[in-house]
């Protein structure tokens, strides 16, 4: 018999998605502009990451017309975003069937404390982490695709690039531990035993992990796809540039041959002005969204 | 030794890479139409099917791969690589390879809440083969060369033609390794064709 929202189906669709791009767009105009440059899959937003900083107040689950708007316009998969624990936001999107959805902390979490439990949906879910803890939890509940927190809307590569790092560097350090030491590493990162004893027995984690949260150029696509990500997630880098549709092919390329450092070379030739991007330290503690969930 | 490419544009190559080590012949991931001189065989892996056609006319890979299928060389698309196969789809005048006398329907299954797993025949291959049906397309119509191997609801899901060989769905997401270990030995068989 066929069963559907199975765990392989639901991470076999990420696996899918690597060695990719997913862009955010906000309009159908923007979505066949993606899909043409090469996106693997669509983000679609009422507003970029850039943008809900600038604009303030409670950030929510998009508009359901753009949604569609931006179903229509495409053939590759379009994700849509969550806030986290809006277990109602989450069921409206998977009612739309949107192929994928983002329990997101760029949006205003609904909930300080939990997460969306989400292996009870059959669309799958995609989460951000910053260590191997949060990770696993998310993974327990269900997420079946993973990606760096980063410090979205910021076009500032350093916090994704700690996060990727972090991840890394907990799986080679757990490899070595003996189950006994394995059951104190659980407990003092929050982590389910059972699963970082399979990360340890696999050398990997169970889904793959995306960068994603401030990635501006080209080469910090590279960069982010040479410390160990499976693909990645541009936000605002791309329809905040100043040529999206050359900016958009451009970090598709730098993506797939991101050890090709004479074309990556080629590639960021006169792409004009990249986001202006942030200064982590000129963020309060408020404005951080990677600090919005644990 | 008999060597497998896969194409690594995008998507899940490393999975396929993994399934043909399973049945003990060489893989290699091509990113450059100059490895097609050193594979036996190549697989077109699932992923996004725009993306790797996107990725194909950029990297020029489109005539050298139909040569490489028309010399006799076997070639094993899954999913996407299906679709890149194909000499017909649905609702699209852009066709990809061309190679294969098949038409597809993309996405014919649905979005990926449709997306499922089933258990399968597939014919002179495997019995009660776990296939993985993610936002897959099926085979509408074949040509009469064109062999059935595999149907799910009625829909033609595997088919060979020759030395082409194509799925809707995911050999390489399982621990199943028949169907490829059917690919490699048309490359082993087409190996000592060629070799004459």
């Amino acid at each position: 018999m066929a069963q559907t929202g199975t765990d392989r189906v639901k991470r076999g669709m990420a696996e899918m998605q690597k060695g990719g791009v997913i862009m955010d767009v906000v309009n159908a105009e923007q979505a066949k502009i993606a899909e043409e440059a090469g996106a693997v899959a669509v983000m679609a937003l009422e507003r970029v990451p850039a943008d809900i900083r600038a604009a303030g107040g409670v950030a929510r689950m998009a508009d359901p017309t753009i949604v569609e708007e931006v179903m229509n316009a495409v053939s590759i998969p379009v994700m849509a975003k969550a806030r986290i624990g809006h277990i109602t936001e989450a069921r409206v999107l998977e009612a739309m069937g949107v192929d994928y959805i983002d329990e997101s902390e760029v949006l205003t979490p609904a909930d300080e404390i939990y997460h969306i439990k989400k292996d009870e949906y059959t669309v799958p879910f995609v989460c951000g982490c910053r260590n191997l803890g949060e990770a696993t939890r998310r993974i327990r509940e269900g997420a079946s695709m993973l990606r760096t927190k980063g410090e979205p809307g910021t076009g500032n590569i350093v916090e994704a690039v700690s996060h990727m790092r972090q991840v890394q560097s907990q799986i080679r350090h757990l490899r070595g531990l003996s189950e006994d030491e394995v059951m104190v590493y659980a407990k003092d990162n929050g982590a389910p035993f059972d699963l970082l004893m399979e990360i340890r027995e696999e050398g990997r984690l169970p889904v793959v992990n995306f960068a994603a949260g401030g990635i501006a150029t080209p080469a910090d696509a590279s960069l982010m796809m040479q410390l160990g990500a499976d693909g990645v997630f541009v936000g605002s880098g791309i329809f905040k540039s100043n040529n999206p549709e050359k900016f958009a092919r451009a970090i598709v390329e730098a993506t797939t041959h991101y050890d090709d450092y004479k074309l990556i070379g080629e590639l960021s030739k006169g792409l004009g002005t990249a986001m202006k991007g942030m200064e982590m330290s000129t963020l309060t503690p408020e404005q951080r969204m990677q600090d919005r969930s644990q | 030794m008999t060597t497998i490419g896969v194409l690594g544009l995008q998507g899940a190559f490393r999975e396929h890479v993994r399934s043909v080590e399973a049945t003990g012949a060489k893989a290699v991931v091509v990113k450059r139409t100059e490895q097609l001189k050193e594979i036996d065989g190549l697989i077109i892996p699932g992923g996004e099917s725009t993306t790797i056609r996107r990725l194909i006319d950029k990297y020029e890979f489109l005539e050298p791969i139909r040569q490489f299928g028309k010399s006799g060389n076997p070639i094993f698309g899954t999913c996407a690589g299906l679709i890149l196969l194909a000499s017909e789809i649905d609702g699209s005048y852009d066709v990809h390879l061309g190679v294969m006398d098949i038409k597809v329907r993309r996405n014919a299954f649905g979005r990926q809440r449709e997306s499922f797993e089933a258990d399968l025949d597939i014919e002179g291959v495997a019995e009660g083969f776990n296939a993985v049906f993610i936002r897959a397309p099926y085979i509408e119509g074949v040509g009469e060369n064109t062999k059935v191997l595999a149907r799910y609801d009625g829909h033609i899901v595997a088919a060979q033609e020759g030395h082409y060989l194509a799925c809707s769905f995911h050999p390489e997401l399982t621990d199943d390794h028949r169907l490829t270990d059917h690919f490699v030995k048309m490359v082993e068989e087409a190996k000592k064709t060629l070799a004459l």
